[in-house]
């Protein structure tokens, strides 16, 4: 069978959505948000709900976001995406409200709006890149970077005795009451890009209720940052970052029987 | 038993050359071309396409969203 009688538009399987607009993404070969953009799409898209959603994106690499998603956004100031947020879903509570932030501005700039949006239990959803660097700004050491890690700002590696310990701000938070909902993903192989998926949906489905935050962490690469090639730097992710940063459910609500 | 064959289709003026999708390719379809794109990456493309099966798993995982997956059934 020739290739060109399996090219057709009725065998295609997968394609990219439609939400996302024409314009090729800004971002690194091979880094991680432009797969986590297009998860977030696929869920807003199977739910219907792209015409319901307000996302905010804050300062980082992040900050063009609305460049290439085709729905609503709102830019903020960096680190106050949770603030607006909280603004925006306080006076639209119909809107499905969502933040996309990296660990330099949710972790280190925002860490306050961030627990206290979170202590709050407002009823949105936070969708938290960890990559372990500042990205846009040239590679700097982040709240979570991991000891021993290199960056520009400690080009011998982050000495713990000077530079204080990495901060597992997902764990911090999962422990307060107004977050129903934290898991930890990643996007660099296909499973786990489907799980990342799942946790989306899930995430997405938790706000109609109106219990809390529904926070979800994506473990991702910054290989400009960490100065390797792409499957270098999902290497390097999977032995070094995973340790410290396990994947998988950390507090899932239990549902009330009926 | 029928067979299932794919193919991919790569946006080869969007693709980074990133080369996540070969190691995600269990069949081992996917290489980067020789040439360059308008912006000078060498782009994706099926090395060895009789062996694609269209399980998507690169399209799945290409940051970019560049490849498109097509599929269907052959009668053996």
């Amino acid at each position: 069978m020739d290739i060109k009688d399996i090219i057709k538009p009725e065998n295609i399987v997968y394609q990219k959505t439609k939400l996302f607009t024409e314009k090729p993404l800004s971002y690194c070969p091979g880094c991680g948000h432009g797969t986590a953009h297009r998860m977030l799409l696929e869920v807003l898209e199977e739910m219907n709900i792209q015409d319901k959603t307000v996302g905010i994106a804050p300062v980082g690499c992040s900050v063009l976001a609305y460049e290439f998603l085709d729905i609503d956004m709102q830019q903020a100031a960096h680190g106050r995406a949770p603030a607006v947020a909280t603004a925006v879903k306080r006076l639209m509570p119909d809107k499905f409200v969502f933040t996309y932030q990296g660990d330099g501005d949710l972790a280190a700039i925002g860490t306050a709006e961030t627990i206290h949006a979170c202590n709050r239990g407002e009823n949105f959803t936070m969708i938290f890149i960890n990559n372990g660097i500042y990205g846009m700004t040239g590679g700097q050491m982040a709240p979570t970077t991991l000891p021993g890690m290199r960056a520009s700002t400690c080009p011998f590696g982050r000495d713990t005795e000077i530079m204080g310990n990495p901060l597992k701000i997902t764990e911090l938070l999962a422990q307060l009451p107004g977050v129903y909902y934290v898991t930890r993903q990643a996007v660099h192989t296909p499973n786990a890009v489907r799980k990342t998926k799942k946790a989306l949906r899930n995430a997405f489905e938790y706000q109609k209720l109106k219990k809390g935050i529904s926070f979800v962490e994506i473990v991702s690469n910054c290989n400009s940052g960490w100065k390797m090639t792409p499957n270098q730097s999902n290497k390097w992710m999977e032995d070094n970052m995973f340790p410290f940063y396990p994947l998988g459910d950390i507090k899932v609500p239990q549902l009330e029987k009926v | 038993m029928a067979k299932v064959k794919g193919a991919i289709v790569v946006d080869i003026e969007k693709c980074k050359g990133c080369s996540v999708c070969i190691p995600a390719c269990n069949q081992n379809v996917i290489l980067l071309a020789k040439e360059v794109n308008g912006k000078g990456y060498q782009y994706a493309y099926m090395e060895n396409p009789e062996a694609c099966t269209g399980c998507v798993n690169c399209a799945i995982v290409c940051p970019d969203g560049v490849i498109t997956v097509y599929r269907t059934k052959v009668e053996a």
